[in-house]
């Protein structure tokens, strides 16, 4: 019954999917091409649609394949069982968190970690960035025009900030980033 | 309450591009700046647990914010939020639109997006280690994570982030541990 193999797949993919969306790939992969849900050419599209799209790549496949095989009451489920391992975690770590918090070890860890989220997401906005605005100036015909689109936002967002109170909001600056992008690539 | 947590994340949802770590600038704008739902400190900490458990960032998020708010209906809710655009989105593009990607506008703005996403990104990192109390283990820490995840993503190796994330967390520990046992005679201190 494919209701239940959608919601033993992706009830497994959103166990085990630690790390953050591009560790988890390849733990999706296995589950949905051995169940022949997609091609390996399909799946590379999707992740392209993922990662343009909002949300989680790993509900994006569920909603997806869920769809394609199974139609609407198909993509509920599917996005659902990927979500409820993670939401039952927290929910449990959340009812046990105070006293948790409160052992001094726990709290010895803990400063390890928050430095480390720290870094790894410094990290990953640097390479965002060198990916997205800097390595097109070492393409052959030498594309300038994502690092002037990212010294402009850089420019507008930073800016803001001194002279707005709480500065211009992020989904602003999504907003305004997508409107020069239809200009500057699109037309 | 609970309609304003869905409705909230619903806007934080539709806005979740490039993995979680983009919509942490959103969160923090959203729910500790404007809402003041949770405090800067619960958003590190939150990050830290949705780092180190399965599932997306954007989901662990969403279930914190929303029980803290209003216990279990709280994280329901927030969390159908959270969820609910991307899969409207998904949906649309699976039933309407081939080959989404290639349309030019589309990709364009998706371009223009992504240096907004990578901006956005590095600006929570940044704040992060800002507001971060400067012990010399908490920055030494920092700068070999953040050195570490550079080198991952420019050789694309095949390294989960817990991986970075255990270890960070054992080497505090055991440097705590060390502390305590030299400083165990004065009653140890934290």
């Amino acid at each position: 019954m494919i209701y239940l193999d959608l919601l033993a797949g992706f009830l497994e993919v959103g166990c085990f999917s630690f790390g953050g969306a591009y560790a988890a790939i390849p733990l999706i992969r296995d589950v949905v091409l051995s169940h022949g849900w997609v091609t390996e050419e399909m799946l590379t599209d999707m992740i392209a649609v993922s990662e343009s799209t909002p949300g989680p790549i790993m509900v994006n496949l569920a909603t997806y394949v869920g769809t394609s095989q199974a139609g609407i009451p198909g993509a509920v489920i599917a996005t659902l069982a990927s979500i409820l391992p993670a939401f039952l975690i927290i929910l449990l770590i959340m009812i046990v968190m105070k006293k948790f918090m409160d052992n001094r070890y726990v709290r010895a860890a803990m400063r390890g970690l928050q430095a480390c989220v720290a870094g790894v997401i410094t990290a990953v906005g640097c390479y965002m960035l060198y990916q997205n605005a800097f390595r097109p100036l070492a393409a052959e015909a030498a594309d300038f025009r994502p690092l002037a689109l990212a010294g402009v936002l850089a420019l507008i967002y930073f800016g803001s900030r001194k002279v707005m109170k709480k500065g211009l909001s992020p989904i602003a600056l999504i907003g305004i980033s997508a409107c020069m992008g239809v200009v500057l690539f699109g037309i | 309450m609970l309609l304003d947590l869905f409705l909230t994340f619903f806007r934080i949802g539709a806005f979740t591009f490039g993995g979680g770590y983009a919509m942490i600038s959103v969160i923090e704008d959203i729910c500790v700046a404007r809402k003041e739902w949770i405090t800067h400190e619960d958003l590190v900490n939150v990050t830290v647990i949705a780092e180190s458990t399965p599932g997306p960032v954007a989901i662990n998020c969403a279930t914190f914010v929303g029980y803290r708010q209003k216990g279990l209906a709280g994280a329901a809710a927030a969390t159908l939020g959270v969820v609910l655009p991307s899969f409207l989105i998904i949906w649309l593009i699976s039933m309407f639109l081939d080959r989404f990607l290639e349309i030019a506008w589309v990709a364009g703005a998706f371009r223009g997006i992504r240096v907004a996403v990578g901006l956005l990104i590095l600006d929570v990192g940044i704040r992060m280690i800002k507001k971060m109390p400067k012990e010399p283990l908490r920055i030494v820490l920092t700068a070999c994570t953040l050195a570490a995840m550079l080198l991952i993503s420019i050789f694309a190796w095949n390294v989960s982030t817990v991986v970075l994330l255990l270890a960070a967390g054992a080497v505090s520990l055991a440097v705590y541990l060390v502390r305590e046992r030299t400083a165990g005679k004065d009653g140890g201190r934290e």
